[in-house]
Protein backbone atom coordinates (compact mmCIF):
# COMPACT_ATOMS: atom_id res chain seq x y z
CA UNK A 1 0.00 0.00 0.00
CA UNK A 2 1.23 3.50 -0.76
CA UNK A 3 1.60 6.24 1.79
CA UNK A 4 -1.75 7.91 2.24
CA UNK A 5 -1.77 11.69 1.98
CA UNK A 6 -3.66 13.74 4.53
CA UNK A 7 -4.81 16.98 2.91
CA UNK A 8 -6.55 19.75 4.85
CA UNK A 9 -9.07 21.38 2.56
CA UNK A 10 -9.63 25.11 2.89
CA UNK A 11 -12.83 26.51 1.41
CA UNK A 12 -12.38 30.22 0.86
CA UNK A 13 -14.85 33.01 0.26
CA UNK A 14 -13.33 36.44 -0.21
CA UNK A 15 -10.65 36.87 2.47
CA UNK A 16 -12.12 34.22 4.79
CA UNK A 17 -11.86 30.53 5.50
CA UNK A 18 -15.44 29.28 5.53
CA UNK A 19 -17.24 26.03 6.10
CA UNK A 20 -20.75 25.01 5.19
CA UNK A 21 -22.89 21.92 5.05
CA UNK A 22 -23.60 20.31 1.66
CA UNK A 23 -21.40 23.16 0.33
CA UNK A 24 -24.03 25.70 1.51
CA UNK A 25 -24.64 27.89 4.57
CA UNK A 26 -21.11 29.18 4.86
CA UNK A 27 -19.73 30.24 8.21
CA UNK A 28 -16.55 32.25 8.65
CA UNK A 29 -13.89 30.36 10.61
CA UNK A 30 -10.88 32.64 10.25
CA UNK A 31 -8.11 33.60 7.88
CA UNK A 32 -7.02 30.91 5.40
CA UNK A 33 -3.35 31.90 5.67
CA UNK A 34 -3.35 31.29 9.44
CA UNK A 35 -4.93 27.87 9.10
CA UNK A 36 -2.66 26.94 6.19
CA UNK A 37 0.42 27.86 8.20
CA UNK A 38 -0.82 25.86 11.17
CA UNK A 39 -1.53 22.78 9.06
CA UNK A 40 1.85 23.05 7.33
CA UNK A 41 3.65 23.12 10.66
CA UNK A 42 1.61 20.27 12.07
CA UNK A 43 2.15 17.65 9.40
CA UNK A 44 -0.17 18.30 6.45
CA UNK A 45 1.06 16.40 3.38
CA UNK A 46 -0.52 18.89 0.99
CA UNK A 47 -3.04 21.73 1.12
CA UNK A 48 -6.13 22.16 -1.01
CA UNK A 49 -7.59 25.65 -1.53
CA UNK A 50 -11.03 26.03 -3.04
CA UNK A 51 -12.59 29.37 -3.94
CA UNK A 52 -16.19 28.36 -3.20
CA UNK A 53 -17.88 31.24 -4.95
CA UNK A 54 -15.51 31.55 -7.91
CA UNK A 55 -17.48 29.46 -10.37
CA UNK A 56 -20.61 31.40 -9.58
CA UNK A 57 -18.85 34.71 -10.24
CA UNK A 58 -16.70 33.16 -12.99
CA UNK A 59 -13.41 34.16 -11.45
CA UNK A 60 -10.88 32.77 -9.03
CA UNK A 61 -9.74 35.30 -6.46
CA UNK A 62 -7.17 33.21 -4.63
CA UNK A 63 -4.04 34.59 -6.35
CA UNK A 64 -3.11 36.87 -3.46
CA UNK A 65 -3.77 34.26 -0.80
CA UNK A 66 -1.78 31.69 -2.76
CA UNK A 67 1.19 33.92 -3.46
CA UNK A 68 1.40 34.91 0.21
CA UNK A 69 1.00 31.31 1.37
CA UNK A 70 3.29 29.66 -1.17
CA UNK A 71 6.20 31.92 -0.29
CA UNK A 72 7.10 30.07 2.88
CA UNK A 73 5.28 26.77 2.65
CA UNK A 74 7.14 23.89 1.10
CA UNK A 75 4.44 21.29 0.46
CA UNK A 76 2.20 20.88 -2.60
CA UNK A 77 -0.65 23.37 -2.93
CA UNK A 78 -3.70 22.69 -5.08
CA UNK A 79 -6.05 25.50 -6.09
CA UNK A 80 -9.57 25.16 -7.44
CA UNK A 81 -12.58 27.28 -8.19
CA UNK A 82 -13.58 29.15 -11.32
CA UNK A 83 -10.64 28.09 -13.48
CA UNK A 84 -11.98 28.03 -17.03
CA UNK A 85 -9.09 28.53 -19.43
CA UNK A 86 -5.45 27.59 -19.93
CA UNK A 87 -4.61 31.17 -19.07
CA UNK A 88 -6.54 30.98 -15.75
CA UNK A 89 -4.54 27.87 -14.88
CA UNK A 90 -1.26 29.49 -15.86
CA UNK A 91 -2.00 32.42 -13.57
CA UNK A 92 -2.64 30.37 -10.43
CA UNK A 93 0.42 28.23 -11.16
CA UNK A 94 2.46 31.43 -11.51
CA UNK A 95 1.06 32.61 -8.18
CA UNK A 96 2.60 29.52 -6.60
CA UNK A 97 0.06 26.70 -6.90
CA UNK A 98 1.48 23.28 -7.81
CA UNK A 99 -1.75 21.77 -9.03
CA UNK A 100 -5.13 22.98 -10.15
CA UNK A 101 -8.51 21.42 -9.56
CA UNK A 102 -11.06 21.60 -12.37
CA UNK A 103 -14.76 20.84 -11.99
CA UNK A 104 -17.33 23.05 -13.71
CA UNK A 105 -15.12 23.96 -16.68
CA UNK A 106 -13.94 20.36 -17.09
CA UNK A 107 -17.47 18.99 -17.43
CA UNK A 108 -18.62 21.79 -19.72
CA UNK A 109 -15.46 21.64 -21.82
CA UNK A 110 -13.63 18.28 -21.41
CA UNK A 111 -11.05 19.41 -23.99
CA UNK A 112 -9.74 21.80 -21.32
CA UNK A 113 -8.56 18.79 -19.28
CA UNK A 114 -6.71 17.37 -22.30
CA UNK A 115 -5.14 20.70 -23.23
CA UNK A 116 -4.16 21.48 -19.64
CA UNK A 117 -2.66 18.02 -19.08
CA UNK A 118 -0.64 18.37 -22.26
CA UNK A 119 0.56 21.85 -21.43
CA UNK A 120 1.24 21.55 -17.71
CA UNK A 121 1.61 17.78 -17.24
CA UNK A 122 -1.00 15.32 -16.00
CA UNK A 123 0.26 15.51 -12.44
CA UNK A 124 -0.69 19.21 -12.35
CA UNK A 125 -4.35 18.53 -13.18
CA UNK A 126 -6.86 17.32 -10.60
CA UNK A 127 -10.40 16.74 -11.81
CA UNK A 128 -12.86 17.37 -8.98
CA UNK A 129 -16.22 15.65 -9.12
CA UNK A 130 -19.13 16.74 -6.93
CA UNK A 131 -21.48 13.78 -6.61
CA UNK A 132 -25.07 13.69 -5.43
CA UNK A 133 -26.76 10.34 -4.96
CA UNK A 134 -30.06 9.97 -6.83
CA UNK A 135 -33.16 8.13 -5.57
CA UNK A 136 -32.39 5.33 -8.06
CA UNK A 137 -28.95 4.88 -6.48
CA UNK A 138 -26.93 6.45 -9.28
CA UNK A 139 -24.44 9.21 -8.57
CA UNK A 140 -24.66 12.29 -10.76
CA UNK A 141 -22.03 15.00 -11.12
CA UNK A 142 -22.99 18.53 -10.13
CA UNK A 143 -21.22 21.80 -10.85
CA UNK A 144 -21.06 25.32 -9.44
CA UNK A 145 -20.33 24.01 -5.98
CA UNK A 146 -23.13 21.45 -5.91
CA UNK A 147 -25.75 23.85 -7.24
CA UNK A 148 -26.31 22.66 -10.77
CA UNK A 149 -27.02 19.21 -12.15
CA UNK A 150 -25.23 18.05 -15.28
CA UNK A 151 -26.87 14.68 -15.89
CA UNK A 152 -23.37 13.21 -16.16
CA UNK A 153 -22.91 9.91 -14.36
CA UNK A 154 -19.98 10.11 -11.89
CA UNK A 155 -18.16 6.84 -12.61
CA UNK A 156 -18.34 7.38 -16.38
CA UNK A 157 -17.02 10.90 -15.96
CA UNK A 158 -14.17 9.78 -13.71
CA UNK A 159 -13.05 7.26 -16.31
CA UNK A 160 -13.31 9.90 -19.04
CA UNK A 161 -11.31 12.39 -16.96
CA UNK A 162 -8.52 9.84 -16.63
CA UNK A 163 -8.51 9.26 -20.39
CA UNK A 164 -8.35 13.02 -20.97
CA UNK A 165 -5.16 13.13 -18.93
CA UNK A 166 -6.15 14.07 -15.37
CA UNK A 167 -3.46 13.08 -12.87
CA UNK A 168 -5.83 12.70 -9.92
CA UNK A 169 -9.53 12.63 -9.12
CA UNK A 170 -11.00 14.43 -6.12
CA UNK A 171 -14.38 12.90 -5.38
CA UNK A 172 -16.76 14.89 -3.18
CA UNK A 173 -19.97 13.53 -1.76
CA UNK A 174 -22.14 16.65 -1.63
CA UNK A 175 -24.68 14.66 0.41
CA UNK A 176 -22.11 14.12 3.16
CA UNK A 177 -20.07 17.32 2.82
CA UNK A 178 -19.86 19.26 6.09
CA UNK A 179 -22.00 16.73 7.97
CA UNK A 180 -19.21 14.61 9.52
CA UNK A 181 -21.52 11.65 8.97
CA UNK A 182 -18.69 9.79 7.31
CA UNK A 183 -17.26 9.46 3.81
CA UNK A 184 -19.57 7.79 1.29
CA UNK A 185 -17.44 4.65 1.01
CA UNK A 186 -19.55 3.19 -1.77
CA UNK A 187 -19.07 6.28 -3.94
CA UNK A 188 -15.34 6.44 -3.27
CA UNK A 189 -14.83 2.76 -4.03
CA UNK A 190 -16.82 2.95 -7.27
CA UNK A 191 -14.59 5.74 -8.53
CA UNK A 192 -11.29 4.41 -7.15
CA UNK A 193 -11.84 0.96 -8.64
CA UNK A 194 -12.53 2.23 -12.14
CA UNK A 195 -9.48 4.53 -12.55
CA UNK A 196 -5.73 3.90 -12.35
CA UNK A 197 -4.82 7.35 -11.08
CA UNK A 198 -4.89 8.38 -7.41
CA UNK A 199 -8.27 9.26 -5.92
CA UNK A 200 -8.71 11.80 -3.13
CA UNK A 201 -11.72 11.16 -0.89
CA UNK A 202 -13.66 14.24 0.20
CA UNK A 203 -16.93 15.04 1.87
CA UNK A 204 -18.15 13.95 5.24
CA UNK A 205 -14.97 12.78 6.99
CA UNK A 206 -16.38 11.54 10.27
CA UNK A 207 -14.95 9.24 12.89
CA UNK A 208 -11.32 8.14 12.78
CA UNK A 209 -12.56 4.67 11.88
CA UNK A 210 -14.52 6.04 8.92
CA UNK A 211 -11.46 8.00 7.75
CA UNK A 212 -9.41 4.79 7.77
CA UNK A 213 -12.18 2.98 5.88
CA UNK A 214 -11.98 5.51 3.03
CA UNK A 215 -8.60 3.86 2.39
CA UNK A 216 -9.23 0.23 3.34
CA UNK A 217 -12.75 -0.07 1.90
CA UNK A 218 -12.97 2.93 -0.45
CA UNK A 219 -9.47 2.34 -1.93
CA UNK A 220 -8.72 6.07 -1.89
CA UNK A 221 -5.09 7.23 -2.06
CA UNK A 222 -5.57 10.46 -0.15
CA UNK A 223 -7.95 12.19 2.24
CA UNK A 224 -9.23 15.75 1.92
CA UNK A 225 -10.56 16.86 5.28
CA UNK A 226 -12.05 20.19 6.31
CA UNK A 227 -14.47 20.48 9.23
CA UNK A 228 -12.89 18.11 11.72
CA UNK A 229 -9.48 19.75 11.24
CA UNK A 230 -10.81 23.30 11.23
CA UNK A 231 -12.85 22.81 14.39
CA UNK A 232 -9.88 21.14 16.10
CA UNK A 233 -7.64 24.06 15.13
CA UNK A 234 -9.83 27.09 15.73
CA UNK A 235 -8.63 27.71 19.26
CA UNK A 236 -4.98 27.19 18.32
CA UNK A 237 -4.74 29.23 15.14
CA UNK A 238 -3.90 32.86 15.79
CA UNK A 239 -7.05 34.39 17.19
CA UNK A 240 -7.42 37.39 14.97
CA UNK A 241 -10.96 38.68 14.72
CA UNK A 242 -10.36 41.15 11.94
CA UNK A 243 -13.10 39.82 9.68
CA UNK A 244 -15.23 42.40 8.03
CA UNK A 245 -16.90 40.30 5.37
CA UNK A 246 -19.19 37.31 5.63
CA UNK A 247 -21.24 35.60 8.26
CA UNK A 248 -19.08 36.02 11.37
CA UNK A 249 -21.81 35.56 13.98
CA UNK A 250 -20.74 31.99 14.48
CA UNK A 251 -17.09 32.92 14.82
CA UNK A 252 -17.82 35.62 17.38
CA UNK A 253 -20.13 33.37 19.36
CA UNK A 254 -17.20 31.15 20.33
CA UNK A 255 -19.44 28.12 19.81
CA UNK A 256 -18.44 24.91 18.16
CA UNK A 257 -20.41 22.99 15.60
CA UNK A 258 -22.17 20.40 17.78
CA UNK A 259 -22.12 17.17 15.81
CA UNK A 260 -18.53 17.40 14.65
CA UNK A 261 -15.96 15.55 16.69
CA UNK A 262 -12.76 17.45 15.97
CA UNK A 263 -9.46 15.64 15.41
CA UNK A 264 -6.12 17.11 14.43
CA UNK A 265 -3.69 15.81 11.81
CA UNK A 266 -1.60 14.02 14.44
CA UNK A 267 -4.61 12.09 15.71
CA UNK A 268 -5.64 11.09 12.20
CA UNK A 269 -2.13 9.94 11.31
CA UNK A 270 -1.76 8.03 14.57
CA UNK A 271 -5.04 6.27 13.90
CA UNK A 272 -3.96 5.41 10.35
CA UNK A 273 -0.75 3.99 11.79
CA UNK A 274 -2.48 1.71 14.29
CA UNK A 275 -4.80 0.64 11.46
CA UNK A 276 -1.68 -0.45 9.50
CA UNK A 277 -2.25 2.23 6.86
CA UNK A 278 1.12 3.76 5.95
CA UNK A 279 1.55 7.53 5.82
CA UNK A 280 4.33 10.05 6.26
CA UNK A 281 4.89 10.40 10.00
CA UNK A 282 4.77 13.85 11.53
CA UNK B 1 29.20 36.79 -1.05
CA UNK B 2 26.12 36.53 -3.22
CA UNK B 3 25.67 33.18 -4.86
CA UNK B 4 23.85 33.40 -8.15
CA UNK B 5 21.76 30.42 -9.11
CA UNK B 6 20.13 30.36 -12.53
CA UNK B 7 16.92 28.40 -12.89
CA UNK B 8 16.47 27.47 -16.54
CA UNK B 9 13.17 28.73 -17.91
CA UNK B 10 12.10 26.82 -21.00
CA UNK B 11 8.37 27.24 -20.56
CA UNK B 12 7.78 24.14 -18.45
CA UNK B 13 7.48 23.51 -14.77
CA UNK B 14 6.69 25.31 -11.60
CA UNK B 15 9.65 27.61 -11.24
CA UNK B 16 8.08 29.58 -8.43
CA UNK B 17 8.56 26.98 -5.71
CA UNK B 18 12.13 26.14 -6.72
CA UNK B 19 12.95 29.83 -6.68
CA UNK B 20 11.39 30.19 -3.21
CA UNK B 21 13.28 27.17 -1.88
CA UNK B 22 16.61 28.53 -3.19
CA UNK B 23 15.97 31.85 -1.50
CA UNK B 24 14.99 30.10 1.71
CA UNK B 25 18.42 28.41 1.57
CA UNK B 26 20.15 31.79 1.20
CA UNK B 27 20.81 31.56 -2.52
CA UNK B 28 20.28 34.47 -4.84
CA UNK B 29 18.25 32.67 -7.47
CA UNK B 30 16.61 33.92 -10.62
CA UNK B 31 14.66 32.48 -13.52
CA UNK B 32 16.18 32.92 -16.97
CA UNK B 33 16.36 31.57 -20.50
CA UNK B 34 19.28 33.81 -21.48
CA UNK B 35 22.45 31.88 -22.39
CA UNK B 36 24.78 34.70 -21.35
CA UNK B 37 23.19 35.04 -17.93
CA UNK B 38 23.33 31.27 -17.46
CA UNK B 39 27.05 31.25 -18.20
CA UNK B 40 27.77 33.81 -15.47
CA UNK B 41 25.80 31.96 -12.76
CA UNK B 42 27.56 30.12 -9.93
CA UNK B 43 25.18 27.18 -10.19
CA UNK B 44 22.42 26.00 -12.47
CA UNK B 45 19.08 24.27 -11.93
CA UNK B 46 17.14 22.45 -14.64
CA UNK B 47 13.51 22.12 -13.48
CA UNK B 48 10.55 20.64 -15.33
CA UNK B 49 7.22 18.88 -15.20
CA UNK B 50 5.34 17.32 -18.08
CA UNK B 51 6.50 15.18 -20.96
CA UNK B 52 10.12 14.33 -21.78
CA UNK B 53 9.86 14.85 -25.54
CA UNK B 54 8.15 18.22 -25.21
CA UNK B 55 10.78 19.33 -22.72
CA UNK B 56 13.73 18.38 -24.95
CA UNK B 57 12.06 20.06 -27.92
CA UNK B 58 11.50 23.14 -25.83
CA UNK B 59 15.14 23.22 -24.66
CA UNK B 60 16.23 22.97 -28.29
CA UNK B 61 13.73 25.56 -29.54
CA UNK B 62 15.00 27.99 -26.88
CA UNK B 63 18.64 27.27 -27.82
CA UNK B 64 19.36 26.11 -24.29
CA UNK B 65 21.07 22.76 -24.91
CA UNK B 66 24.51 24.20 -25.75
CA UNK B 67 24.49 26.66 -22.80
CA UNK B 68 23.71 23.75 -20.46
CA UNK B 69 26.56 21.61 -21.87
CA UNK B 70 28.93 24.57 -21.64
CA UNK B 71 27.92 25.20 -18.06
CA UNK B 72 28.42 21.56 -17.05
CA UNK B 73 31.91 21.59 -18.62
CA UNK B 74 33.00 24.43 -16.36
CA UNK B 75 32.58 22.07 -13.42
CA UNK B 76 30.17 24.40 -11.61
CA UNK B 77 27.29 22.73 -9.71
CA UNK B 78 24.35 21.66 -11.83
CA UNK B 79 21.12 20.13 -10.51
CA UNK B 80 18.17 18.62 -12.37
CA UNK B 81 14.88 18.26 -10.52
CA UNK B 82 11.94 15.97 -11.38
CA UNK B 83 11.65 15.97 -15.20
CA UNK B 84 14.89 18.01 -15.14
CA UNK B 85 16.56 14.97 -13.56
CA UNK B 86 15.18 12.66 -16.23
CA UNK B 87 16.46 14.96 -19.00
CA UNK B 88 20.03 14.31 -17.77
CA UNK B 89 19.77 10.75 -19.09
CA UNK B 90 20.48 9.28 -22.51
CA UNK B 91 16.93 8.59 -23.65
CA UNK B 92 13.31 8.09 -22.64
CA UNK B 93 10.55 5.82 -23.85
CA UNK B 94 7.85 8.42 -22.99
CA UNK B 95 5.47 8.64 -26.01
CA UNK B 96 8.06 7.07 -28.33
CA UNK B 97 11.84 7.20 -28.04
CA UNK B 98 13.44 10.55 -27.25
CA UNK B 99 17.08 11.49 -26.85
CA UNK B 100 18.01 13.27 -23.64
CA UNK B 101 21.04 15.36 -22.65
CA UNK B 102 23.09 12.15 -22.18
CA UNK B 103 25.05 13.63 -19.26
CA UNK B 104 24.30 10.48 -17.27
CA UNK B 105 24.11 7.14 -19.08
CA UNK B 106 20.76 5.45 -18.73
CA UNK B 107 17.13 5.13 -19.72
CA UNK B 108 13.86 6.64 -18.55
CA UNK B 109 11.08 4.04 -18.42
CA UNK B 110 7.44 4.02 -17.34
CA UNK B 111 6.07 2.33 -14.24
CA UNK B 112 4.34 -0.84 -15.44
CA UNK B 113 0.55 -1.23 -15.43
CA UNK B 114 0.60 -4.00 -12.82
CA UNK B 115 2.84 -5.04 -9.98
CA UNK B 116 4.32 -8.49 -9.39
CA UNK B 117 1.10 -9.64 -7.75
CA UNK B 118 -0.76 -8.69 -10.92
CA UNK B 119 -2.57 -5.80 -9.21
CA UNK B 120 -3.03 -2.62 -11.14
CA UNK B 121 -0.64 0.20 -10.20
CA UNK B 122 -1.77 3.79 -9.81
CA UNK B 123 0.32 6.04 -12.05
CA UNK B 124 1.49 8.74 -11.49
CA UNK B 125 3.04 7.88 -8.16
CA UNK B 126 1.88 10.74 -5.98
CA UNK B 127 2.96 10.32 -2.39
CA UNK B 128 5.54 11.05 0.26
CA UNK B 129 8.00 8.19 -0.19
CA UNK B 130 11.19 7.22 1.59
CA UNK B 131 14.74 7.50 0.30
CA UNK B 132 17.51 5.00 1.07
CA UNK B 133 21.26 5.09 0.57
CA UNK B 134 22.58 2.40 -1.83
CA UNK B 135 25.25 -0.01 -0.56
CA UNK B 136 28.79 1.30 -1.03
CA UNK B 137 27.43 4.82 -1.34
CA UNK B 138 27.61 7.64 1.19
CA UNK B 139 25.56 10.81 1.44
CA UNK B 140 28.25 12.71 3.32
CA UNK B 141 29.61 14.34 0.16
CA UNK B 142 26.28 15.05 -1.45
CA UNK B 143 23.17 17.20 -1.17
CA UNK B 144 21.74 14.50 1.12
CA UNK B 145 24.39 15.09 3.81
CA UNK B 146 22.95 14.65 7.34
CA UNK B 147 19.52 13.69 6.02
CA UNK B 148 18.47 10.49 7.81
CA UNK B 149 17.94 7.33 5.77
CA UNK B 150 14.25 6.67 5.35
CA UNK B 151 13.33 10.36 5.24
CA UNK B 152 10.08 11.02 3.40
CA UNK B 153 10.19 13.21 0.31
CA UNK B 154 7.37 14.28 -2.00
CA UNK B 155 7.19 12.33 -5.27
CA UNK B 156 5.08 12.96 -8.36
CA UNK B 157 6.07 10.99 -11.46
CA UNK B 158 5.03 8.31 -13.95
CA UNK B 159 8.49 7.50 -15.35
CA UNK B 160 11.71 6.62 -13.55
CA UNK B 161 15.40 6.51 -14.30
CA UNK B 162 17.46 3.38 -14.86
CA UNK B 163 21.14 4.46 -14.77
CA UNK B 164 23.61 2.14 -16.53
CA UNK B 165 26.28 2.75 -13.89
CA UNK B 166 25.14 1.89 -10.39
CA UNK B 167 27.79 4.17 -8.91
CA UNK B 168 25.80 7.15 -10.25
CA UNK B 169 22.87 6.27 -7.95
CA UNK B 170 22.63 8.56 -4.94
CA UNK B 171 19.32 7.44 -3.44
CA UNK B 172 16.92 4.57 -3.96
CA UNK B 173 13.17 4.48 -3.49
CA UNK B 174 10.56 1.81 -3.97
CA UNK B 175 7.18 2.01 -5.65
CA UNK B 176 4.90 -1.02 -5.99
CA UNK B 177 7.81 -3.39 -5.50
CA UNK B 178 10.07 -1.61 -7.99
CA UNK B 179 13.31 -0.34 -6.48
CA UNK B 180 14.64 2.52 -8.55
CA UNK B 181 17.10 5.43 -8.57
CA UNK B 182 15.35 8.43 -7.01
CA UNK B 183 18.49 10.59 -7.06
CA UNK B 184 21.74 10.43 -9.01
CA UNK B 185 25.10 12.15 -8.77
CA UNK B 186 28.03 12.26 -11.15
CA UNK B 187 30.88 14.75 -10.72
CA UNK B 188 29.28 18.22 -10.57
CA UNK B 189 25.86 16.93 -11.65
CA UNK B 190 23.07 16.04 -9.21
CA UNK B 191 19.68 14.77 -10.30
CA UNK B 192 16.67 14.46 -7.98
CA UNK B 193 13.44 12.77 -9.00
CA UNK B 194 11.45 13.96 -5.98
CA UNK B 195 10.58 17.56 -5.18
CA UNK B 196 12.83 18.85 -2.38
CA UNK B 197 11.07 22.23 -2.68
CA UNK B 198 7.81 20.42 -1.78
CA UNK B 199 9.22 18.17 0.93
CA UNK B 200 9.04 20.53 3.91
CA UNK B 201 12.07 20.93 6.20
CA UNK B 202 14.18 17.98 5.00
CA UNK B 203 13.66 19.08 1.41
CA UNK B 204 14.89 22.59 2.18
CA UNK B 205 17.91 20.94 3.84
CA UNK B 206 18.85 19.62 0.36
CA UNK B 207 18.93 23.18 -0.97
CA UNK B 208 20.90 24.30 2.10
CA UNK B 209 23.46 21.52 1.57
CA UNK B 210 23.77 22.50 -2.07
CA UNK B 211 24.18 26.17 -1.10
CA UNK B 212 26.96 25.18 1.31
CA UNK B 213 28.68 23.22 -1.45
CA UNK B 214 28.45 26.06 -3.96
CA UNK B 215 29.97 28.42 -1.40
CA UNK B 216 32.67 26.18 0.06
CA UNK B 217 33.33 23.65 -2.74
CA UNK B 218 32.68 20.91 -0.21
CA UNK B 219 29.65 19.49 1.55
Amino acid sequence: MNNVRVIPRLDIKGPNLVKGIHLEGLRVLGKPEDFARYYYEYGADELFFQDVVASLYERNSLHDIISRTARNMFIPLTVGGGLRTIDDIKQVLRAGADKVSLNTAAIRNPQLVRDAAQKFGSSTIVVAIEAIKQPDGRYLAFVDNGREETGVEVVTWAKKAEELGAGEILITSVDREGTAEGFDLNLIKKVADVVHIPVIAHGGAGSLQNIAEAITIGNASALAIASIFHYASMGKVLADSDHEEGNTTFLRSGKRFGIINPSDITQVKEYLKISHIPCRPI
Amino acid sequence: MTIKVAIVDYGLGNLFSINQACQQAGLSSFITSDADIISTADALILPGVGAFGDAMNSLKANNLVAPIYNFVQTGKPFMGICLGMQLLFSQSEEFGQHEGLNLIKGQIVRFPETNREGESIRVPQIQWNQIACPENQSWQNSVLKDIPEGTYMHFVHSYYAVPYNVEDILSLSEYEGIKYASAVMKDNITGIQYHPEKSAGQGIKIYQNWAHFIKNKSY
